[in-house]
């Protein structure tokens, strides 16, 4: 949605789905996993508002939809190109949205070649390195992103891997104004280019691909189109059934295409919310604990000779739009870290940021642990052990460090792998042999510490300490504090002895003269959340408040620790935490905590009013320009500068957001508009394709091309791939297998499984078969099966059931296997692990892996105990002619 | 208790008398049922919270008593969940205050086949030591010739079910380390 819109993150709250005519949620399973936030979708249909849902498998969500949609999991590009196509074709789109707040009429460059030329592949694909040169994806005129010509290739190529994520808050910068066909009809325009694209997704092909009916298929494409317009807005849901692929941001891509199109962004009951599965998930990535972001989705620095401050900003920042204002940005969160010690001389201590070569996300973590050179490693709430794809990996990787800190509520599989993981079993590892070091920290709960969560709508919640932690237990917030503290007193010490070397005194600069002394209080000393929160906030040179990015400046005398967070506490008030009830204020509820930006609850909303200002429809009214106060009003707070009327025109030469014009809704993007089509930005391609996923009982049908030929794969002995259509041994995997949650645990099981009430609810593993796969294979209900891919057996309990209907897939008939992926050995609740099966197979861009559709074998009775586990692992590998080379085809 | 009161109180007739044949209102009541008074009417102080569950950000209200945690419910004045919470959040008195959390640190030496205690200041004087050496023996001034500035020598998994406040130091004192393998659940 970055690259999309200009905003990693939900464009509107759950409340407003109420107001939709039609809600699609595809890719989730709301009303079970999002239970609570589901009441606003019964809301819209007791209004009378159209419910979709697309999904595998029947659940709650399809029994209240008016429409359920079973497909075959991974093709859900094919499903929404096939709407694309119908709402080009049928002239349903919004035209006047189209012309004012998209890029449709933008012309893109000659050197450009599609899929349709290339068949299933664009221009610019280097085989060798399995990446692709973005240059000719350029609009006309247009250079690529640092025009300083210092890039060189090789570098680019080494930098490639990391920095398709980098641009969660604004698209990448395009280079120059770039040229425009109002009347839509230039061959290379944007609109023309999608038209050709999408040509191929008829509702036959839907039909061939997905295993989706043409009337069905029909039928979402007309309720969506009835309930778009200028009266009527659709919005869209989606959660992890989307992202866990091989082509996972596109699939949200090709759901931002179609939204856009047909002008449901910016606007009430519009939008496409992401529904996230943890807590603070959106914060996470907002205040990244993510290897190729720092704080407010600027991106990290990548290793390079000639790069300093200035070309960093150049590069990374755009001419037009709030990205713009860059630089003040990185100055402040560096004042923010180094304070005194930054000076404009030392370049704010830019220096001190490490830098980057490549991808370092987690997988490719777990392969440094098993080269040995990554020793240590934190998991601070997380079960990688259950909760990560090819799980047996995770494990190997842990047995290979030096150390390992484990902090949890309870003793989760990933801190007792070592005495009882399945290698243990099997006979891969033996404890007496396993040198990791273990310490296990207990940690306090939500309701022992004060802090702040961001929730799916960006709205930053504050949550108040109710009671003391007992025991050891403490919050991370205490833990990283104090670990920090001690590090800086022994690095301190160190420098003062006299012995230390001049390079490594360096070295620990950045540690000793980072900003870190936080009050603390009570007893245990713990750190005082609300002075950190004052801190990402930031403040000016009088120590004063910030109340917006906008303050922010470039020359050393502000500091903000995350600029997208700039407001949160505004007038030294803590605006997370208020909490004026609901029942006291409008739907939009602007008094009840904080959302980033700058509280503002929808998003682009400036594209709820046409372009001279004046709402779309009464109906659908919801920000518009005032012209006797001259200024932007309305239920929310406008996603636009307030001041600037609709008809504004940029002085020649105009920089950041100087430079939008009035009808520049989408104010993050380098040209201010809604992206159809991504010029840059994206590691996989402009335009969303259909790709097979990494193993697919079906050849693609739409191309020659079978997978997303970018896709990141580790290549390892523990993570075979399986052979796909076409290829021998493909028949000996011949099943789908897709994973979910349930309504009663939570992600890895960590807080969940050991937990009475909820154990007692879902009280073992279970996998979800037709009647017809059950006949085919014996399988008995309530009985055990077995699974198996090409990494590993997992049992399950059998359970029967319509819900996961076979569906007819080019003239033959695929049956799929549901797994639900909460358990472990560990806790009162146990089963196998469902990311056991799974490989490492990730998407480009973000480097999520492919669970959500996979092929399998399912078997009857028990999985093998101990060493025969393996075997009848390696008996299936040797069947379907494995090798390392399987399935790693570009 | 007279013999009036005692065939009075007899479940049967009250259901008669009181108009409730099926037996599902008042009548139902004992005398004992009847004089139960929910926890959260003899809490100390309700304190406002959010659900650490999943990212719909469900309000809680958490009730105290003599500094226990003794309720956790829905909190009506939020918008987003107007009171509601589903099975996990319902769970979540459960999940803080069961049985089934660790308060002790654990230790498990190398080699070791079962964890020992450990006191929690010299735990974290073990995991400062540790990170020291690590960082040094894994640090790269250049990286592919470049200059990188950083450590390979250890990582950090974990986040999204932390707070910002918590995820920001955990970004501003790894970043100072030198340390760039800092990954959380958005990957997964």
């Amino acid at each position: 949605m970055g690259t999309s819109f200009g905003r990693g993150g939900a464009t509107t709250f759950q409340q407003d789905l109420a107001n939709s005519d039609c809600i699609v949620i595809q890719g989730s399973n709301m009303a079970e996993c999002h239970p609570v936030g589901f009441q606003w979708v019964m809301e819209a249909k007791a209004r009378g508002a159209k419910l979709i849902h697309v999904d595998p498998r029947f659940t709650r969500t399809s029994a209240l939809a008016d429409v359920h949609v079973p497909l075959r999991a991974g093709t859900d590009i094919a499903f929404l190109g096939g709407i694309v196509h119908y709402v080009l074709q049928q002239e349903q789109f919004f035209r006047d949205y189209l012309l004012a707040y998209t890029n449709a009429p933008m012309i893109v460059s000659e050197k450009f070649a599609d899929t349709e030329d290339l068949d299933g592949v664009f221009s610019g694909l280097d085989p060798e390195s399995r990446s692709y040169d973005v240059e000719t994806w350029q609009y006309e005129g247009a250079e690529v992103q640092a025009a300083s010509g210092k890039r060189d290739q090789h570098w680019q190529r080494r930098t490639h891997a990391g920095r398709g994520e980098a641009h969660g808050s604004g698209g990448a910068e395009i280079g120059t104004e770039p040229k425009r066909d109002e009347t839509l009809q230039h061959p290379r325009c944007v609109f023309q280019i999608l038209k050709r694209h999408y040509a191929r997704y008829t509702p036959e092909a839907v039909e061939q691909i997905c295993g989706v009916p043409q009337e069905k298929f029909l039928q979402v494409c007309e309720l969506l189109s009835e309930n778009s317009g200028r009266e009527r807005t659709s919005a869209f849901a989606y959660a992890v059934g989307w992202t866990q692929h091989t082509v996972g941001v596109q699939y949200i891509r090709t759901a931002a295409i179609l939204q856009t199109l047909l002008g449901n962004i910016g606007r009430p009951g519009g939008g496409i919310l992401a529904l996230r599965g943890h807590a603070s998930i959106q914060g996470s990535t907002d205040i990244p604990t993510l290897y190729n972001l720092l704080p407010g989705y600027i991106p990290m620095r990548h290793a390079h000779s000639w790069e300093d401050l200035a070309t960093f900003v150049q590069g990374e920042a755009a001419e037009k739009g709030y990205w713009g204002n860059m630089e003040s940005y990185v100055v402040s969160l560096l004042k923010a870290w180094w304070g005194p010690h930054a000076t404009p001389e030392n370049e704010f201590c830019f220096d001190y940021l490490p830098r980057l070569t490549g991808s370092h996300s987690t997988y490719e973590t777990v392969m440094e642990q098993l080269k040995g050179t990554c020793e240590g490693y934190f998991l601070l709430g997380e079960n990688p052990a259950v909760g990560s794809a090819n799980a047996k990996m995770q494990r190997l990787g842990m047995a290979n460090l030096d150390w390992l800190v484990v902090r949890d509520f309870s003793l989760i599989e990933s801190a007792t792998w070592w005495k009882d993981g399945p290698e243990i079993e099997t006979g891969e590892l033996s404890t007496d042999d396993i040198k990791t070091e273990v310490f296990f920290l207990p940690a306090a709960a939500h309701t022992e510490k004060d802090g702040s969560f961001t929730n799916t709508q960006r709205l930053l919640q504050w949550h108040h300490q109710a009671v003391e932690p007992e025991g050891d237990a403490r919050s991370d917030l205490w833990f990283i504090y104090h670990l920090g503290r001690r590090i800086r007193e022994k690095l301190t010490a160190a420098a003062a002895d006299g012995t230390q070397k001049d390079a490594d005194r360096e070295r620990d600069r950045p540690v000793r003269e980072l900003t870190w002394d936080y009050p603390v209080k009570g007893e245990l000393a713990e750190p005082d959340a609300e002075a950190v929160l004052a801190e990402i906030n930031g403040w000016n040179a009088d120590a004063e408040p910030l109340s917006s990015y906008e303050q922010l400046k470039a020359d050393g005398s502000t500091a903000c620790g995350c600029w997208i967070y700039c407001g949160v506490y505004a007038d030294g008030i803590n605006q997370a935490a208020r909490r004026k009830p609901g029942t006291e204020q409008n739907w939009v509820a602007p008094e009840w905590a904080w959302a980033w930006p700058l509280n503002r609850r929808i998003l682009y909303n400036r594209a709820s009013a046409d372009p001279d200002g004046k709402p779309w429809s009464e109906r659908k009214a919801y920000i518009w320009w005032d012209a006797e106060q001259e200024k932007w009003t309305g239920h929310d707070i406008p996603d636009f500068k307030a001041t600037k009327p609709p008809d504004f025109q940029p002085e020649e030469g105009a920089k950041g957001p100087d430079a939008l014009r009035g009808t520049d809704a989408f104010v993050m993007q380098a040209d201010g508009k809604a992206w159809l089509y991504v010029p840059a930005g994206l590691t996989d391609g402009p335009l969303p394709t259909h790709y097979e996923p990494q193993e697919s009982p079906f050849p693609n049908l739409l191309y020659r091309q079978q997978r997303n030929p970018v896709r990141q794969m580790m290549k390892h002995e523990n993570n075979r791939f399986q052979p796909s259509d076409g290829q021998t041994g493909s028949e000996v995997f011949p099943f789908v297998v897709t994973t979910y949650r349930l309504t009663e645990h939570h992600t890895a099981g960590g807080m969940s499984r050991w937990q009475p009430y909820l154990s007692e609810l879902q009280p073992e593993m279970f996998c979800e078969v037709s009647p017809e796969l059950a006949t085919e294979r014996g399988l008995e209900h309530l009985e055990w099966a077995t699974i198996v891919t090409a990494r590993t057996a997992i049992e399950a309990r059998v359970l029967v059931t319509d819900r996961m209907p076979s569906l007819r897939v080019q003239g033959r008939t695929v049956h799929q296997v549901g797994l639900p992926y909460h358990w472990g050995p560990n806790g009162l609740s146990t089963g196998d692990a469902a990311n056991e099966l799974a490989s490492l197979s990730l998407d480009p861009n973000t480097h999520i892996q492919e669970v959500k559709a996979l092929t399998c074998d399912i078997r009857p009775g028990r999985r093998p105990r101990g060493p025969q586990r393996i075997e009848l692992v390696r008996e299936y590998q040797q069947r379907a002619g494995i090798t390392d080379e399987t399935g790693t085809e570009v | 208790m007279g013999v009036r009161q005692w065939i009075e109180g007899w479940p049967v007739l009250r259901q008669w008398s009181d108009g409730d044949p099926s037996g599902r209102g008042a009548a139902a009541k004992s005398r004992v049922s009847d004089e139960l008074a929910p926890r959260t009417r003899e809490a100390d102080k309700v304190v406002k919270s959010i659900c650490p569950y999943c990212a719909v950000g469900c309000g809680q209200n958490v009730y105290v008593k003599q500094d226990k945690v003794t309720q956790i419910e829905g909190d009506p004045d939020s918008p987003v969940s107007r009171g509601r919470l589903c099975p996990k959040g319902s769970a979540s008195l459960q999940l803080t205050t069961g049985s089934a959390r660790q308060h002790q640190v654990l230790y498990r030496r190398p080699h070791g086949t079962d964890w020992e205690t450990l006191d929690l200041d010299t735990a974290m004087d073990m995991i400062a030591d540790r990170v020291i050496a690590s960082r040094e023996r894994g640090w790269q001034w250049e990286a592919d010739g470049q200059r990188a500035r950083r450590t390979m020598g250890f990582a950090s998994l974990g986040g999204a079910t932390l707070d910002n406040e918590e995820n920001y130091l955990i970004k501003k004192l790894f970043t100072a380390l030198g340390a760039i393998q800092i990954e959380n659940q958005a990957r997964v």
